[in-house]
C-alpha cells in the first residue's frame, strides 16, 4: 500500500494534484455554494423560496427569456459573420492569413469596458439611437473573435483531398461546401456557438452602457441583487444560468467533444 | 480575380468595423474634450496629464494594479497550467477524462458564475476581499486555458525523447528540465499571453471578488467612471498606447517567428 | 563469485500489463560483443523485452543483470546502456552537436573533450562538419545516423536498437545494414538489435532470437536458424517454406504427399506424426522422368530477378519451388529434394487439449462456455476432465453470433494442401483449427464445435 503510494508521488501522474486540489477548492466548492445558497433562506433554512420568487416574478422571468433571445441573435449574426471571414482566411496565402488572424483578436487588448464606451461615442458620432441595434452591435463586436478562430482553426486543420474527391465525384462548387466542407467544419462551428452563446448571456455592464440602462439583461440582474446583498436570490438565478449553460453544453457536446479538434486554443 | 476582391474587401470591411470604435478612440485621444465625440482642436495635453505624476494617481494605481495581477495571476497559472498538464499527460484515459471536464468548467461557465462563486466562497470562508483575492480570481479562470495550450505541445512530442534523455544519463528531473520543457515552451508562452490577456480584459469575475477596500483595476475603475456618467479624458490616450504598445510587440514576434522560419 | 562470461543475463523474466503477460518467462544470455537480434512479428513482446533492458519498464517476475550487477529495479540513467530508438527521438530544440553531447555533458565532461568526443562519433557515422545543423532540417537517415552517434559516444558497454531502420526506405536500409555491421566490428562493444525483418536479422546479426507470443521460439546463428527450424513457426517466419504434414514411418524414412521419401533424421519413433519443412530452394525441377521423386504440374511461375518462382500441384499439394530454369504453367515436372534437406520437426501438438470440468452426462465446460457432448457415462458430473478435439473438426464462421465463443485470427500456416489457423479465442487460450478456407490474419470469427467432435476424459490425478 505504501509502495503504491510512494510510486504514485513519483510518476508525473501525481502532478495534477495541485490542481486538483485548487479546483476542489476555488471552482467545485464555489459552484456548490452557489446551489446550497439558492436553497437557503436569510436564517439559513432550506427552502425553494427563490425559485418561487423568480417564476412568480414576471419581470424577472421576461428579463430571462430577452437575454437568451439576445444571446441567440448575436451567436447567430457571429456566424453569419464570422464563418465567411473565416473561410476566406484559409483561401489566402498562410503568412498573410495568420496575421489577420492577429487583427482579429487584438481589440481583446483595449479593455472591454472602454471599447464598449467606444463603440457607444461611435453610435452617437453616426447620430444612431443606442437601443437593440447598439446592444447587438456591441455584442457581435465583443464576441465575433470568438467564433472566427476556432471555425479558422477547423478549416484550416480540414484534410484538402475531401474537398477534391467530393469535386471529383461531381459536386458542384456549392454542393462542395453544403456537403463537404459545412459538414466537416461543425466542430469548430459548435465550439463558436459556445464561446460565444455563453459569455453573451452572462454579460452585464455592457448591456447597460450600451443601451444607456434602457435594457436590462438577466446578468444585471444578477449582479444587482448581489450587489444589494440578496445572495440568496441571486445564486437560485445563478443557478438557473449555471443550469442553461449546462444543458447548451451538452447539447452541443453531444456529438463533439470541445477538446478535440475544434476547440478554440 | 473579382472573387478575390470581393473576399479581401469583406475581410477589411469586416475589420474596419471592428477596429471603428478603436480609431474613434485614437483620433479623439489627441483633443482636450471631456466627452468622446466632440473635437476641440488637436492636443497633446492628455498624453502629457497622463504621465505627469499626480494628476491622475488613482487612474495611474488602477493601471499598476490591473498589469501586476495580469503578471502575478498568468505566472501562477502558467506554472499550474504547465505542471497539471504534464500531469494529465501521463494519466489514464479514464483519470484524463475526469480532470479534462474540470478543467472545462471555468471555461464554459462564464464569467458572472465564476465571479459570484467565488465571492460565496470568499464571503462563506470569511476571506476579507482584495488584491489576493482577485489573483486567486484571475487563477481561476486562466489556468485552464494555460493547461489547453500546454497539453497539444505534449501530444505532438515524440514519446521517446524523455526516456532517450534518461537512456542518456539524466534523471527525471534532469530530463524533465532539459528535453521536455524546452518542447512545451511554445505552449507555455502562449498559455501566459493568453492569460495576461484576458486577466487584462476581465471585468465581471474582478468586480465580485475586488471587495471595498478601495483597490480599483482598469476596468472597476473604467465601470465606476462610466456609470458616474463620463469616461476620464486620460483614458482615450492610456487605452491609444497600451493598443500600440501591444500592435508594435506583435509585429515583432511575428517578425521573429517568420525570421526563424526562413532560416 | 565467479565472474560471469555474459554482458546480459536475463533470467525468468515476465511482464504483465494488467492482466495480459507480454513476455512469458524469457531466459537470455548475451556474450560480450555478440550481436544479437530479437526477431519476431509485431506484437511478439522483443520491444517490452529491449525496453527491461534498458529500463524504461521494469519487469514484473523474473531478474535482468548487466556486466554482473543486477539492474532489473536501476533506473535507465544509471544503467550502462544506450538506446537507439525507432523514430530517431533526436531533441528537436538541439541542433546536431547538442543531441550527441547531451550525455556527455551530463557527465560533466570537460568541454575540449567533448568537441573531440562528438567528431570522432560523427566521423564514426559519416556525418562529419554537420556539426551545428538543426536536427529537424536532416533526412531520416541522417537523423538515425545522428541518433547512433548520440548513443555510441557515451561508450555503453551495450547498445540496444529498437527497429533502428523500420522508418527508412529500402536503400537506405541496405546501406545502413552493412554500415551498422561496419560499426559493430569497430566499437567491439555488444548490440541488442530488436527488429521485425527476418532478412535484415540473417544479414547482421551472430545469434538470432525469433520470439513469438511472449516466449523465445530458438535461439541460434542466421545458419541454424534458417537450416534447422526447430518448429513450424519459426520455419515459416524465417524465409520462405513448405510446411507439411508427414509420418515418420522409420528412422530415416519419413512419408508425406502420399509419397515416402528418405531423410537424415532419426529418433521420432515409428509411425509418428511430424512437420515437414522443404525450402523452395531445394527443390529440384526437371521435365517429368523416372528420376521424380514425386511428378505434378506448374500452376503458376513468376520472375523474381535472379531466379523463378514456380508453384507446382502434385498429388493434391501445393508446392512452392525457386529455380533458375524457367517451366511454363501446364507443364509436367518432376521434383526431387535431397535426404539432407528435408528438415523434420516434431509436431508440437497433434489435437487441441482444454481442461474442462463435466457439468452433466451431456455437457462440458471449457473455453468459458458450455458445449453439449456425446453422453459420458464413466466420468460422475462436476469432474475435472481433459477435452480433446481435432484441428479439422473446429468450425470457423463469418458471423461471430454463430459460434459459441469468438477469436482472432492471429497465425496462418499453409500446409501444401490446407491451411492450419491460430486462432486467440476471446476466453485467452488458442485453438488450433486445420481447414481448407481462406482467412486472413486478424479475422474476427465465431467458433463452433459439434458434439461429435467432442472426446472427453478423465483427469487423471497424480
Amino acid at each position: 500500500m505504501f509502495g503504491t503510494i510512494r510510486l504514485f508521488l513519483s510518476s508525473r501522474k501525481s502532478w495534477t494534484i495541485p490542481y486538483v486540489i485548487f479546483s476542489a477548492v476555488f471552482v467545485i466548492l464555489p459552484l456548490l455554494l452557489i446551489v446550497v445558497y439558492a436553497f437557503m433562506d436569510d436564517a439559513g433554512h432550506f427552502t425553494l423560496g427563490n425559485f418561487a420568487k423568480f417564476f412568480a416574478h414576471p419581470e424577472a422571468i421576461n428579463t430571462f427569456v430577452y437575454s437568451i433571445g439576445v444571446a441567440i441573435i448575436t451567436t447567430v449574426v457571429c456566424i453569419l459573420l464570422g464563418y465567411p471571414a473565416a473561410y476566406i482566411l484559409t483561401q489566402t496565402r498562410m503568412k498573410y492569413a495568420s496575421a489577420v488572424v492577429v487583427l482579429f483578436i487584438l481589440p481583446m487588448w483595449v479593455n472591454i469596458l472602454i471599447r464598449t464606451l467606444a463603440t457607444v461615442a461611435l453610435f452617437d458620432f453616426m447620430n444612431m439611437p443606442l437601443g437593440e441595434g447598439a446592444l447587438i452591435f456591441g455584442m457581435v463586436y465583443n464576441f465575433l473573435p470568438f467564433m472566427i478562430y476556432p471555425i479558422y482553426n477547423t478549416l484550416q486543420k480540414l484534410d484538402k483531398s475531401y474537398v477534391e474527391a467530393a469535386q471529383d465525384l461531381g459536386a458542384n462548387p456549392v454542393q462542395v461546401f453544403l456537403k463537404a466542407v459545412l459538414p466537416l467544419s461543425m466542430p469548430g462551428i459548435v465550439s463558436g456557438i459556445l464561446m460565444v452563446f455563453m459569455p453573451t448571456i452572462s454579460t452585464f455592464a455592457i448591456a447597460e452602457l450600451l443601451t444607456m440602462n434602457n435594457i436590462k439583461l438577466f446578468g444585471t440582474t444578477i449582479q444587482e441583487n448581489i450587489n444589494n446583498s440578496m445572495w440568496n436570490y441571486g445564486a437560485a438565478l445563478s443557478l438557473i444560468m449555471l443550469f442553461l449553460i449546462g444543458a447548451t453544453t451538452l447539447l452541443a457536446s453531444d456529438d463533439n467533444d470541445p477538446n478535440e479538434g475544434g476547440g478554440l486554443w | 480575380m473579382v472573387k478575390r476582391i470581393l473576399c479581401q474587401g469583406y475581410l477589411w470591411l469586416l475589420l474596419l468595423l471592428l477596429y471603428a470604435p478603436i480609431f474613434l478612440i485614437m483620433i479623439y485621444s489627441f483633443t482636450e474634450a471631456k466627452v468622446l465625440g466632440n473635437w476641440t482642436g488637436f492636443s497633446t495635453k492628455l498624453y502629457s496629464s497622463l504621465f505627469v505624476s499626480g494628476t491622475h494617481h488613482s487612474l495611474t494605481n488602477a493601471l499598476l494594479n490591473t498589469l501586476s495581477i495580469a503578471l502575478i495571476a498568468a505566472t501562477a497559472s502558467t506554472l499550474l497550467g504547465s505542471v497539471t498538464a504534464i500531469g494529465i499527460f501521463n494519466l489514464r484515459s479514464r483519470a484524463r477524462k475526469a480532470i479534462s471536464f474540470v478543467n472545462n468548467i471555468p471555461i464554459l461557465n462564464g464569467d458572472i458564475i465564476i465571479g459570484i462563486s467565488l465571492f460565496l466562497l470568499f464571503v462563506s470562508l470569511g476571506i476579507p476581499q482584495g488584491y489576493i483575492t482577485v489573483v486567486l480570481a484571475h487563477i481561476t479562470f486562466c489556468t485552464p486555458y494555460v493547461v489547453l495550450s500546454v497539453l497539444p505541445r505534449l501530444k505532438q512530442m515524440n514519446p521517446n525523447i524523455y526516456e532517450a534523455a534518461l537512456d542518456l544519463g539524466a534523471t527525471p528531473m534532469q530530463a524533465l528540465r532539459k528535453v521536455i520543457v524546452p518542447e512545451i515552451l511554445p505552449g507555455m508562452i502562449s498559455g501566459f499571453m493568453l492569460a495576461v490577456t484576458l486577466s487584462i480584459d476581465d471585468f465581471a469575475v474582478t468586480v465580485f471578488t475586488i471587495g471595498n477596500e478601495g483597490l480599483e483595476t482598469l476596468s472597476t475603475y473604467i465601470y465606476a467612471d462610466a456609470r458616474k456618467g463620463g469616461l476620464t479624458p486620460e483614458l482615450r490616450p492610456l487605452s491609444t498606447i497600451i493598443f500600440v504598445l501591444v500592435l508594435v510587440l506583435l509585429v515583432i514576434i511575428n517578425r521573429r517567428a517568420s525570421k526563424k522560419k526562413e532560416e | 563469485m565467479q565472474q560471469s562470461s555474459y554482458i546480459i543475463e536475463v533470467n525468468g523474466v515476465s511482464k504483465f500489463f494488467g492482466d495480459k503477460m507480454v513476455l512469458d518467462n524469457i531466459n537470455l544470455y548475451v556474450k560480450k560483443g555478440e550481436f544479437v537480434t530479437v526477431l519476431g512479428p509485431s506484437g511478439c513482446g522483443k520491444t517490452t523485452l529491449l525496453r527491461l533492458i534498458a529500463g524504461f519498464q521494469t519487469a514484473s517476475e523474473g531478474e535482468i543483470k548487466i556486466a554482473g550487477k543486477e539492474i532489473t529495479q536501476t533506473p535507465p540513467h544509471k544503467r550502462p546502456v544506450n538506446t537507439v530508438f525507432q523514430k530517431y527521438a533526436l531533441f528537436p530544440h538541439l541542433n546536431v552537436f547538442d543531441n550527441i553531447a547531451f550525455g556527455l555533458k551530463l557527465k560533466k565532461i570537460p568541454k575540449q573533450i567533448i568537441g573531440k568526443k562528438v567528431k570522432a562519433a560523427l566521423r564514426m557515422v559519416g556525418m562529419t562538419d554537420y556539426e551545428y545543423r538543426d536536427v529537424n532540417s536532416l533526412s531520416g537517415g541522417q537523423q538515425q545516423r545522428v541518433a547512433i552517434a548520440r548513443a555510441i559516444v557515451n561508450e555503453p558497454e551495450v547498445l540496444l536498437l529498437d527497429e533502428p531502420l523500420a522508418a527508412l526506405d529500402l536503400k537506405m536500409r541496405k546501406d545502413m545494414q552493412m554500415e551498422l555491421k561496419e560499426m559493430h566490428k569497430t566499437l567491439g562493444i555488444t548490440f541488442v538489435y530488436v527488429t521485425h525483418d527476418q532478412e535484415e536479422a540473417l544479414t547482421l546479426s551472430d545469434t538470432i532470437v525469433v520470439m513469438s507470443e511472449g516466449k523465445i521460439q530458438q535461439i541460434g546463428t542466421p545458419v541454424d536458424i534458417y537450416n534447422e527450424p526447430i518448429n513450424s513457426f519459426v520455419a515459416d517466419f524465417i524465409g520462405e517454406s513448405n510446411i507439411l504434414n508427414g509420418i515418420m514411418v522409420k528412422d530415416k524414412l519419413v512419408r508425406f504427399a502420399g509419397v515416402e521419401f528418405e531423410c537424415v533424421d532419426e529418433g521420432f519413433g515409428e509411425n509418428m506424426p511430424v512437420d515437414v519443412v522443404v525450402r523452395p530452394e531445394d527443390w529440384y525441377i526437371f521435365p517429368d522422368s523416372d528420376a521424380s521423386q514425386i511428378s505434378g504440374v506448374v500452376t503458376s511461375s513468376i520472375f523474381k530477378g535472379v531466379h523463378y518462382e514456380m508453384v507446382v500441384n502434385a498429388n493434391g499439394y501445393e508446392f512452392i519451388v525457386q529455380d533458375y530454369h524457367h517451366f511454363a504453367v501446364g507443364e509436367r515436372v518432376g521434383l526431387l529434394v535431397k535426404p539432407f534437406d528435408i528438415h523434420i520437426m516434431k509436431k508440437e501438438r497433434v489435437c487441441n487439449t482444454f481442461e474442462g470440468e463435466l457439468v452433466d452426462e451431456t455437457h462440458v465446460d471449457f473455453l468459458g462456455c458450455t458445449f453439449e457432448c456425446l453422453p459420458v457415462t464413466t466420468i460422475a458430473p462436476g469432474a475435472k476432465v481433459q477435452v480433446h478435439v481435432d484441428f479439422k473438426d473446429v468450425i470457423l464462421q463469418d458471423n461471430e453470433e454463430d459460434g459459441t465463443l469468438t477469436g482472432d485470427v492471429c497465425f496462418i500456416l499453409y500446409k501444401g494442401d490446407h491451411y492450419h489457423l491460430t486462432v486467440a479465442s476471446d476466453w485467452g487460450e488458442d485453438i488450433f483449427v486445420d481447414t481448407d478456407d481462406v482467412w486472413d490474419n486478424g479475422d474476427h470469427v465465431g467458433i463452433t464445435i459439434l458434439p461429435e467432435s467432442i472426446k472427453v476424459t478423465q483427469v487423471v490425478e497424480s
